[in-house]
């Protein structure tokens, strides 16, 4: 500290030659640890609980909770295939994931296009009660669901699930999709039918193209919202099973390893997807850097 | 007479209660560089945009090379646009741009490449094929955009304002650029543009319009020289209008008396029988003399009117003075700096002088009693 005394005309007559040490200096160096150390914490905290589901599907436990680390095996990774009272779930997730969210994203995409492009009766209510399926607390939505199921009378189970998930998805691709169509220069299709392209071809090679990282994105969103939903899948299920309503059924018996084996596969998958994300944004990126001047 | 490319017949166009075109019928001629010139709301754009399809006229038909093309989609129109923000496709690389219009009409991939190879050669940016238009710059943008309408063999092009988002150099550059491509190969162009001097400096032909009709249309030269209207006098170029009376009207001239008592000659007036009008000249038409000097007043031919030098500004190829007549009038002289050396030797402000031009540099206007044409001459 003994540096910080160094009077000012003396500093600046060193100015020229490597800089003293004096507060300033250690005041910016200090400064600049604060964002990494934070950072560092926020990704611990993201990631602590998702390192140690990892790590407990490498577990060998002596009985049926999974929550003492016992020993590392590679054993659930294989046993899991064999077990239909996992995987059947999960394949059910997984088939209405998939269906909801290529449903939804097609009904949400047209309703998203007609709510940005066209004047209609009933634009202004409609564009308002997209947003209501978001804004409900799920268990009043999985109520409202079950009670209206029950009344018209519908055999709960895998249709009624699908419908469920299709319902609340659609909002969340309207929004999505919504937000990128705004964006949309409306001179970009005038000018491709001007050079002779109909309607439909307009819409196939530069409307869709264009809109299509939002299309993306909202269909990304609507498979992860399905394939976890708990709440109102309950409500909608009857005798199907989905993924999360077996994990919480079995969860106050002791959940598996093979729960967490499967967790870190969709893990993995999802990693994957945002790795190439990244690599694709870094390559366009790149390209964009090589503007001439 | 030349053929018609384009025709409107009396097209009205109208969104709700605002009439943006108004009645307007036009012929422009094949090959022609036309303009439609005028100010934001004028109407010119949707004229543009009804030639190209993408407004549909409220009443009227337009044709083109002689067919009724009134209620077609823009892809049955054999004409290409080139937008005012370019519009070029941000997905799709410079060559697929230029390719779109051919891709459409299912043209031979070699003969595509062949045909965008050539189409980029004109608009000289060959090797820019594997470029997106976002690594481009404006200037190069406007070419890929020109290039991508050319390359359909339109039988006419329009373009909206295509060089307004470019800086000044570049206009002027595009201006003459423009000129050569539309010479070289030969097509129709109409032209909407708000500046009158790049409508000057390209158009064969020039429709001056405002609120929705055509105030006057011609040759540059004419519509500069002998503007028909206090607004077009106003909006191309600079001039000066002085309220008189027609006194006598002998053969092509007249004689005029201005509100002040000056009686100047002028080519007889357009409309038959006005009787209030407004004489102009253009201010470098005018030559300013001292009055000290002594030259005989009113010599010979010329028109003749003395005044006051409110204020003199040197600005290097030229001097421009703002004169005061005795009954009041303000006129603007640009003087060119023939035989000064500096700007001391330019007149002075309090000076008497007196203006003289020749008769035939003088226009004449059926006053109009529109409050709005005088101010579009303050602009």
């Amino acid at each position: 500290m003994s540096a910080g005394a160094v009077p000012i005309e003396a500093r600046a007559r060193t100015a020229s030659g490597p800089a003293p040490l004096n507060r300033p200096n250690l005041r910016a160096r200090l400064g600049r640890m604060v964002l990494p150390v934070y950072t560092g914490l926020v990704v611990i905290y993201l990631f602590l609980p998702i390192a140690v589901m990892i790590a407990f599907s490498f577990n060998n436990p002596a009985g049926h909770q999974n929550i003492t680390w016992q020993g590392f095996t590679v054993e659930h990774y294989l046993s899991v295939w064999g077990r239909p009272d996992i995987t059947g779930p999960m394949i059910t997730s997984l088939a209405v994931a998939l269906v909801s969210t290529v449903l939804a994203t097609t009904l949400g995409t047209l309703m998203g296009l007609a709510l940005t492009r066209y004047e209609f009766r009933g634009r202004g209510l409609t564009s308002t009660l997209i947003f209501l399926p978001m804004a409900s607390p799920e268990v009043i939505l999985g109520a409202s669901l079950l009670s209206l199921f029950v009344s018209v009378g519908v055999q709960r189970g895998f249709l009624t699930i699908l419908i469920a998930h299709v319902m609340f998805n659609i909002s969340y691709v309207v929004v999505t999709v919504r937000a990128r169509i705004a964006g949309f220069n409306r001179t970009l299709e005038e000018a491709a039918m001007d050079l002779g392209a109909t309607e439909w071809t307009t819409f196939r090679k530069v409307t869709f193209p264009l809109i299509f990282p939002g299309i993306l994105a909202a269909a990304l969103l609507a498979f992860a919202l399905s394939i976890d939903d708990y709440v109102i899948t309950t409500f909608a299920a009857g005798a199907t099973r989905t993924f999360p309503l077996w994990v919480f059924g079995v969860s106050r018996i002791g959940v598996p390893p093979e729960v967490n084996v499967l967790g870190t596969l969709i893990f993995v998958v999802a990693g994957f997807f945002i790795l190439v994300n990244v690599w694709l944004q870094r390559r366009s990126a790149a390209a964009a850097r090589s503007r001439p001047t | 007479m030349a053929e018609v490319d384009v025709r409107l017949d009396r097209v009205t166009k109208r969104f709700h209660d605002v009439v943006a075109v108004d009645d307007l019928s036009l012929d422009v001629r094949r090959g022609e560089f036309f303009s439609l010139l005028g100010p934001s709301g004028c109407g010119k754009t949707t004229t543009l945009r009804m030639i190209g399809g993408f407004e549909e006229a409220t009443s009227g038909k337009i044709f083109l090379a002689g067919t009724d093309v009134t209620g077609l989609p823009p892809y049955r129109r054999n004409v290409n646009t080139v937008f005012q923000n370019y519009a070029l496709f941000p997905h799709l690389s410079v060559y697929e741009n230029v390719a779109f219009g051919l891709r459409r009409r299912r043209v031979a991939s070699g003969e595509i490449r062949h045909q965008v190879g050539s189409m980029l050669e004109l608009v000289e940016l060959p090797g820019y094929e594997a470029r997106r238009p976002s690594q481009l710059s404006g200037g190069q943008q406007q070419r890929v955009a020109l290039a991508r309408a050319l390359i359909n063999h339109p039988q006419v092009l329009l373009l909206d304002e295509p060089l307004g988002a470019l800086d000044l150099k570049l206009r002027k550059q595009m201006q003459i650029e423009l000129k050569r491509i539309q010479t070289e190969v030969g097509i129709t162009f109409i032209y909407v543009t708000h500046d009158q001097e790049e409508a000057m400096t390209m158009s064969d032909r020039i429709a001056v319009m405002r609120g929705g009709h055509i105030e006057q249309l011609g040759a540059p030269e004419e519509l500069y020289e002998r503007p028909g209207t206090a607004f077009v006098a106003g909006f191309l170029g600079v001039s000066n209008l002085l309220d008189g009376d027609v006194a006598e009207v002998d053969g092509d001239y007249s004689s005029v008396r201005l509100t002040g008592g000056t009686l100047l000659r002028a080519p007889r007036p357009a409309v038959n029988g006005a009787r209030r009008v407004q004489v102009g000249v253009r201010p470098e038409k005018l030559r300013v003399v001292p009055i000290s000097d002594g030259s005989a007043a009113g010599s010979g031919d010329l028109n003749t009117i003395e005044g006051t030098i409110l204020d003199a500004s040197y600005i290097g190829v030229s001097t421009q003075y703002l004169v005061e007549t005795r009954d009041g009038q303000r006129l603007t002289v640009y003087s060119q700096n023939l035989e000064t050396s500096g700007a001391g030797e330019a007149l002075a402000d309090g000076q008497q002088v007196r203006l003289t031009w020749k008769p035939q540099h003088t226009f004449v206007i059926g006053q109009t009693d529109d409050p709005t044409a005088q101010g579009a001459l303050n602009a």
